[in-house]
């Protein structure tokens, strides 16, 4: 018979975002500690609160099958004498507690042995659970986990103080820092029962009497739903936020949204402002009238049930309106010092203990700016002056309070201050892009004054050793690197890798990774096209990009991949004659035939494709070079490269050498993985 | 309505029922409740240990002349130790809302994610800030560490911003339109204070005294630490005062941060001197108490 199984683990507040990660981990865990148990579940379906980690089990077997066992004994020849049992035998068959004549011969590599097979009868799956569930709750994986018993006690990520534990309704017993397993739960904090009596059928039922909803998904729906109807009243609209959204999700066993108001005049503030203050300080949701524009209105969601007499919502007005107070006296105070005077303030500030402040990172930063401009070949006045002050709104009290915020509002400082708009956008932009989904600034000045911000923090961090290692990047350079090249590449910037990163092995290492994953995983090549691409070169990133493109179309075409095919056969031989080039081809010795027409074709094709190549139309060099296929097929069908004589053989090698070398320079054709 | 003084005094009792003592603000300067004797050296240990007490609160670059609503160079904490944490800490800590009249059924109260640490202490924990209704008004802590020193028993912490709290209890805007007594607003009691103080802490302290006496503390309390390990009684070697000196230290030190007086380069550096006294005031403490010095954790031997 199979019967359900269910664990809630009741804990105290867990933080939201390590919830659906620890689901995932209970659940591996749970079927792996059943697997090695031999038992399975029909299903395993998990669920959680704040406050309670839930795995249900359906179909678990009441036992685990019976097993048996072979147990040896004495060899066959030393076990009967004359027919007759020995005393080794009988000795063997007591042992077992059993007549000798259920006793068996068995074949082994040591010859034959009397063996007896042991019936072993499945342990019951309560008893496997209660020894086993404690290690499985205790090896759930969070990021920070504490003591709550004293050192040396139990670690989990808040305390456990209760746990539900049934199998077919039966507890199963077991033990965690003191709490033993039963069927009792508990409601919500303040709209629930501290004490409820549960059984696997009526548990989810009880919760749900109770203020708790388990399921993440109907707590989702109940916020979006109510949302919707609180706005459609108002002809409101939510500025939807899915990240905030899952965050209220796993913060609440009992999710209600509210509208609440402020004060329209408010608005006069910068919108970034008003909606990071929501956002990232209250856990609001931000609201636009039907023109699209901020409206004086947010959405709190609350974990309970009503807010009937108001209170809540005045609650959350009053500390909205104090933290907008608070900003609009920002606001105000950081105007008094303009950003320009704020420069000598960053030697306050610290950029990294061995990097020095911010002021002397400012100071490199308006250097590189410059040097960017002039490659980029644009005005380097604006990309300067956006360097010198882009860093600046660190000082100010708004980005001191609202870290969020800094360089967007160093941006609207410097509008307010009057600095050129090529300026202020370039200093509100110079963060971007934040990740790989975000675009990158929308000026060349702002794409240079981030290039120059992200540069200087990655050679400066290589200098001094601070190489990200694993999963530890406290710099976040792989976000810097990641952004050079997003920034280089869709901002169409020809800059050249070298002039900028300079000659740190290290680095060129790790910019070459960043670069790699992000024509791969962001734009979609294949792994081998970007091999090929890459090495053919990679300082300039638009070039990669260009070549990459033309890879993508000759790739389908007839002739390309049987030639790509030719050219690794190529480069094996090559290296296992450990040929390295040098010779010119003796037009001479060449032989009639096919050997002298792969010359003539390759003659022939070479102005070509470096004509094609000069002007970067890099799909015609491709097909171009892919024409010569059947020369390549024929020269490998009709000619021995291994020629007897040595000469001739020397200037075949060359020949292909040459090949090889002279039409690796857009994409390296041997590094694509052909089906061939 | 309660006054500032009634939240107080109902808080103070209530924990009092609950078997804390109920100890007195300590009388030097501090940042926070934590700070204080009464938090810092009493963790430390295998005692159970229970105490609630109001802590004002110095923090000079907080200071805003009395200028903003909501921010205060001297604020008061109230703060509650339970070593070890008792099981239903939560739930006598919302009794404790109820207790100063919050009808918790009529409010909105989440427990969002928020670990506490304090390098110059050595300390952290894990936790909570308690949200009501959107306000923060309480920082809840397992303390895990303390002065570099992994805890035997972990207590809980409890620290409610009473200026918050109250303000809200009494629905006014501004900290200074609390009333602190019928008749008296916070303003009355606190304002010249608030003022008088950012100025100096931020226009006239003087710095070259600041320094003097930062190095003057520091050697004071460096001269005790060093002469413990040969005290021949080592129950009545004056811990206690080395711990005195610290907290001098660690308030100057946020003195002439104010005053921007510590370059970049200096900060690291003056903040792991403080941190070196107070990781060695609380190993000589719990010696003192315990009799053996605890194993240095693995973090203190790489230092």
């Amino acid at each position: 018979m199979s019967i359900p199984f269910l664990l809630e683990i009741g804990t105290e507040e867990i933080p939201d975002w390590m919830i659906p990660p620890a689901l995932e981990n209970l659940r591996a865990l749970f079927e792996d500690m059943l697997k090695a148990h031999s038992l399975s579940a029909e299903t395993v379906e998990t669920a959680a609160t704040p406050r309670r980690l839930v795995l249900h089990a359906g179909g678990l077997p009441e036992r685990q099958a019976d097993t048996d066992e072979l147990v040896f004994g004495p060899p066959q020849a030393a076990a009967f004498k004359d027919g007759a049992p020995t005393g080794a035998a009988l000795g063997f068959a007591r042992k077992m507690g059993v007549e000798v004549s259920a006793l068996e011969v068995q074949q082994t590599p040591k010859g034959e042995y009397l063996a007896y097979r042991r019936k072993i009868a499945g342990r019951a799956t309560r008893d496997i659970l209660a020894g086993a569930l404690p290690e499985v709750v205790l090896k759930i994986y969070f990021p920070k986990t504490m003591y709550w018993t004293g050192k040396g006690g139990p670690r989990f990520i808040r305390p456990i103080r209760w746990l539900v534990a049934l199998l077919a309704n039966q507890v199963v017993p077991f033990e965690i820092a003191g709490v033993k397993s039963a069927d009792v739960t508990a409601g919500h904090r303040q709209i629930g029962a501290p004490r409820l009596q549960v059984s696997i059928e009526d548990y989810r039922s009880m919760l749900a009497d109770n203020g708790v909803i388990l399921s993440a998904d109907v707590r989702r729906e109940k916020i979006r739903s109510e949302v919707g109807a609180i706005l459609a009243a108002k002809s409101l609209r939510l500025r939807p936020d899915d990240a905030l959204l899952e965050t209220l999700v796993y913060i609440t066993e009992f999710p209600t949204p509210i509208l609440g108001g402020f004060d329209p005049e408010f608005l006069n503030l910068p919108e970034e402002v008003l909606v990071t203050v929501m956002r990232h300080h209250q856990k609001y949701f931000s609201v636009e009238d039907e023109g699209g524009r901020l409206a004086p209105h947010f959405i709190a969601v609350m974990n309970t049930n009503t807010d009937r007499d108001g209170l809540v919502r005045e609650g959350n007005e009053r500390v909205l309106r104090a933290r907008f107070n608070d900003a609009r006296f920002f606001w105000t105070v950081d105007q008094r010092k303009p950003l320009a005077e704020r420069v000598p303030d960053l030697a306050h500030v610290t950029f990294q203990a061995k990097l020095g402040s911010y002021l002397e990172k400012t100071r490199r930063m308006e250097k590189l700016a410059r040097k960017l401009a002039k490659m980029a070949k644009i005005d380097a006045g604006p990309a300067v002056r956006a360097a010198e002050l882009c860093k600046c709104d660190l000082v100010t009290e708004m980005v001191k309070e609202l870290t969020e915020l800094q360089g967007v509002m160093g941006g609207l400082y410097a509008r307010e201050q009057g600095e050129p708009e090529e300026v202020w956008r370039a200093i509100y932009e110079h963060y971007k892009p934040v990740g790989m989904e975000d675009s990158i600034p929308s000026t060349v000045t702002g794409c240079l004054v981030s290039l120059a911000d992200k540069i200087d923090t990655l050679t400066g961090c290589f200098r001094v050793g601070l190489i990200p290692s694993g999963s530890r990047d406290p710099f976040a350079l792989r976000r810097a690197a990641q952004g050079v090249v997003k920034i280089l590449v869709e901002g169409k910037l020809a800059l050249p890798l070298s002039k900028l990163l300079g000659d740190d092995e290290q680095l060129r290492e790790f910019m070459l990774d960043r670069i790699r994953y992000y024509f791969k995983e962001i734009r979609g090549f294949k792994y081998d096209e970007v091999n090929a691409a890459l090495a053919a070169g990679y300082d300039d990133l638009t070039d990669v990009e260009s070549r990459l493109e033309a890879l993508r179309e000759v790739r389908p075409t007839e002739n390309f991949e049987p030639l790509a095919a030719s050219f690794k056969r190529i480069k094996n031989i090559l290296r296992q004659a450990g040929f390295t080039g040098g010779a010119e081809v003796s037009a001479e010795i060449l032989e009639a035939g096919p050997e002298a027409d792969l010359f003539a074709a390759f003659g022939r094709l070479r102005k070509r494709v470096e004509g094609f190549r000069k002007k970067k139309q890099y799909r015609q060099a491709l097909e171009a070079i892919a024409s010569l296929r059947p020369q390549v097929d024929l020269f490998f069908d009709k000619v021995l490269v291994n020629a007897p004589d040595p000469q001739v053989r020397l200037n075949r090698l060359t020949l292909l050498h040459k090949l090889l070398s002279e039409f690796s320079s857009i994409a390296d054709f041997s590094e694509i993985v052909t089906a061939q | 309505m309660n006054s500032f003084q009634e939240v107080i005094s109902k808080l103070k009792n209530y924990w009092s029922e609950r078997g804390c003592i109920i100890q007195e603000p300590y009388d030097l300067e501090v940042g926070a409740g934590t700070m204080s004797p009464e938090t810092f050296l009493r963790v430390l240990g295998r005692k159970p240990y229970r105490v609630a007490y109001v802590q004002p609160s110095r923090r000079p670059a907080d200071g805003r002349y009395g200028e903003n609503p909501n921010r205060l160079y001297k604020h008061s904490q109230l703060q509650v130790i339970l070593k070890p944490s008792p099981d239903d800490v939560i739930d006598l800590y919302l009794a404790s809302l109820e207790a100063i009249g919050i009808d918790l059924r009529k409010h909105d109260i989440k427990f969002e994610e928020d670990n506490w640490e304090s390098p110059t202490l050595g300390a952290w924990g894990i936790g909570w800030q308690v949200m009501l209704d959107g306000l923060e008004i309480t920082q809840f802590t397992y303390f895990q560490q303390c002065g570099g020193i992994d805890l035997e028993l972990v207590p809980a912490e409890l620290t409610y911003g009473l200026e918050r709290l109250t303000a809200f209890l009494q629905g006014v805007d501004s900290v200074y339109d609390i009333e602190w007594a019928p008749g008296f607003s916070y303003g009355d009691v606190r304002l010249a204070d608030e003022v008088q103080f950012s100025v100096y802490n931020f226009e006239m302290a003087d710095v070259p005294t600041l320094w003097k006496l930062f190095e003057l503390h520091e050697a004071e309390c460096r001269r005790l630490l060093e002469a413990f390990p040969d005290s021949a009684d080592k129950a009545r070697f004056p811990v206690l005062p080395a711990y005195d000196q610290v907290l001098k230290c660690s308030h100057l030190f946020n003195l002439l941060d104010s005053r921007g007086a510590i370059s970049v380069t200096e900060r690291v550096g003056v903040i792991g001197r403080v941190r070196k006294l107070a990781l060695g005031v609380a190993r000589c403490r719990l010696e003192q108490m315990e009799g053996a010095a605890p194993e240095r954790t693995a973090a203190e031997v790489a230092q």
